[in-house]
């Protein structure tokens, strides 16, 4: 992108611009929110917070259709969010209430909802692999011109599955795009203690297209993403996208005390320098595009928008103990 | 006792027909594993599917298990019906991933919104001089797994329809064929039919003891059962046909009748199947026994090699004859 076509370009996408702000804000309003839940004691279990890493999950949602098929990690608020799920049924899910996209008996780590087109947040690392993979050769044999993306964070790089996976869909020509967080922590090993060699020429010796983003800039990641999901949508074949990113908070929330494994210098030059937010609000005003009094509003309405959300959750009721042993099978 | 007409079928082609038929029946279903295409299998079951429906519903893939089961998964969920061929049943310790956390728990963990309408095809059976890896009967895995269910077919006629009704079934099915049975043959009526998943079947009526047998044991129970006819000793044999859903009623019903019962499995006698289906019998008809439920499955030991070890590791017509006769006391 040249600077002389910049400014054109910009003011074309403002809709766009602005949506993908107003959705990375509500990503980050929302874990915040389930931050606090965990605090207050009100959510049973864990969490596992994607406050750092918003612009990946919003750049590549925003290049897919409604329709299109997404699968997510334990790590997978943002994903559902940004595919289309709502607010309040997510938080009543992580509480465990009836009205929650899964009865509540799925929880954080297993949000799903057919009519956004996401197949699940999967508990195992890399295990939602063969379903996004899956779910590209039902498009390619149903013909219904539909396309994948299976997130997963840099620790998947270390299942075998993803290898035969990416192997049976380049051998297929599925219409499949491996999004691959790299937020530097495997849990609390940094990726580089369990990662050989380079990442991206393990999808390039499958004869994927490969490529690698900052995944902070919004803007870099939907831009590539639509080349790879149209690439992928017309027959193309599968993708890997690479993008840089980085955790703000633990691993789940209760992974308070992280010195042992990484530095609050580290984190505090992440959040003050590189942040996803921050960064692209500064440049939509630098565009003209938006003023800080507008940006400061998205945050307050969002900020309303979530209490309230999870005002519904903590207000809806558990589901009843009768329904243990429904769907178990179909 | 099913009416077979005067067609008669092996196993394999019994198998083979219920494919085709489907297949032509529903253009969702597919068909995937290793060398499935051309080669049909190295036990020839699939010759001639791939001539007549083409190589984009009968695939070969890689030597993947975990990840073209792991593609089926997905598949299944997004509009396809595809089966799954596992070559030899030890095979599936590859594919646990897939099939226990993510194929059986899809349906549960969305809260009964995405369904996994796939089936497994895969194999059991020593004797075959084929060695620790190649010989395994592990069905009571999938058993133990709530959200499978587990077909155990014994003869040409039930193997079609219970594979007709498994590729109809809205859930993940895994279906185990006896590898020493595909040249087996029975009577099988060219008209279509299926055979419910959950009933049971009483292979040989008897008034002196029940032999509950699964799969290959039941030409062995059928065998025994002739060899005690000639001491005097009336046996019935019942073969469940399915493990999950269990039809718990015929089994506690015959064992009432005769008051002694046997259960064969092939499987590992310890923690197995037979465990399982003895405490069913021990439980239901406990008021009506006249002794312990004696359970017979594999030694727990590595299938050997060598043929004279393989040959006693497994329940055979003598040692359930000697059985039934202590059982009897005559």
């Amino acid at each position: 992108m040249t600077t002389a076509t910049e400014p054109r370009e910009a003011s074309e996408k403002v809709d766009l611009w602005l949506r993908m702000y107003r959705q990375m804000v509500a990503i980050r309003q929302f874990e915040m929110q389930v931050n606090e839940l965990y605090m207050r004691a009100l959510m049973p279990g864990l969490a596992h917070l994607y406050i750092g890493e918003e612009a990946i999950a919003v750049g590549v949602c925003e290049a897919l259709e409604r329709t299109d098929y997404i699968t997510s990690t334990h790590r997978g608020h943002g994903h559902c969010l940004a595919k289309g799920a709502s607010p309040d049924r997510m938080f009543a899910e992580l509480l465990g209430k009836k009205a929650g996209y899964c009865k509540g008996k799925g929880g954080s780590m297993h949000i799903a909802d057919p009519a956004t087109g996401n197949l699940g947040a999967n508990a195992i690392v890399c295990g939602s692999a063969g379903i996004a993979t899956g779910a590209a050769f039902s498009a390619r044999c149903l013909g219904n011109n539909r396309v994948s993306v299976c997130f997963f964070g840099e620790g998947a790089l270390g299942q075998g599955v993803l290898y035969e996976e990416m192997n049976l869909a380049q051998l297929f020509k599925l219409p499949v795009i491996y999004v691959c967080e790299n937020n530097l922590y495997t849990e609390y090993t940094h990726y580089s203690e369990t990662t050989a060699g380079d990442i991206l020429t393990r999808a390039t010796a499958f004869g994927l297209e490969a490529a690698r983003v900052d995944g902070q800039d919004v803007r870099a990641v939907y831009a590539i993403a639509q080349r790879l999901v149209d690439r992928a949508r017309n027959g193309g074949g599968p993708a890997f996208l690479l993008c840089n990113t980085y955790r703000y908070h633990g691993h789940h929330v209760g992974d308070i005390n992280r010195e042992y494994y990484r530095s609050k210098q580290e984190e505090q030059t992440w959040k003050t320098e590189r942040d996803p937010i921050t960064n692209f609000g500064k440049w939509l005003i630098e565009q003209k595009l938006a003023n800080a009094a507008a940006l400061d509003r998205v945050q307050v309405e969002l900020e309303a928008e979530m209490k309230k959300a999870v005002e519904f959750a903590v207000a809806a009721p558990y589901p009843a103990v009768e329904e243990v042993d429904e769907d178990v099978y179909a | 006792m099913p009416e077979g007409g005067d067609r008669e079928l092996t196993f394999a082609q019994a198998i083979r027909e219920a494919l085709a038929e489907e297949m032509r029946r529903d253009p969702t279903v597919c068909i995937m594993g290793e060398d499935v295409a051309e080669a049909g299998t190295p036990f020839k079951v699939l010759s001639g599917l791939l001539e007549e429906f083409g190589k984009d519903r009968v695939l070969d893939t890689p030597i993947s298990e975990a990840g073209f089961t792991g593609l089926a998964v997905g598949a299944a969920m997004t509009g396809m019906r595809p089966v799954v061929d596992i070559m030899f049943g030890d095979f599936i310790t590859l594919t646990m991933d897939q099939m226990v956390n993510q194929a059986a728990k899809v349906h549960y963990m969305s809260g009964g919104k995405w369904r996994v309408p796939m089936v497994m095809r895969t194999t059991l059976g020593a004797t075959r001089r084929s060695a620790a890896q190649h010989s395994q009967s592990l069905h009571a895995w999938f058993c133990h797994v709530p959200g499978l269910k587990v077909v155990l077919p014994s003869t040409p006629y039930d193997a079609k329809g219970l594979l007709k009704a498994a590729i109809r079934d809205e859930n993940p099915v895994v279906f185990f064929e006896d590898k020493m049975m595909y040249k087996l043959k029975g009577a099988v009526p060219a008209e279509d039919y299926t055979v419910p998943l959950g009933v049971a079947d009483v292979k040989r009526v008897g008034e002196d003891i029940t032999l509950v047998a699964t799969s290959s044991m039941v030409q062995v129970a059928l065998g025994a059962a002739a060899m005690l006819e000639e001491v005097g000793i009336s046996a019935e044999v019942v073969d469940p046909r399915t493990m999950w859903p269990l039809d718990e009623k015929t089994l506690i019903e015959s064992a009432k009748k005769t008051s002694r019962a046997i259960v064969l499995d092939e499987g590992y006698e310890r923690y197995g199947v037979t465990a399982e289906l003895a405490s069913v019998i021990a439980t239901g008809a406990f008021y009506d026994l006249d002794a312990p439920v004696k359970r017979m499955g594999a030694m727990h030991v590595p299938i050997p090699f060598s043929p004279p070890l393989e040959d006693v590791t497994v329940p055979t017509e003598q040692t359930v004859f000697d059985a039934a006769r202590t059982l009897c006391g005559r």
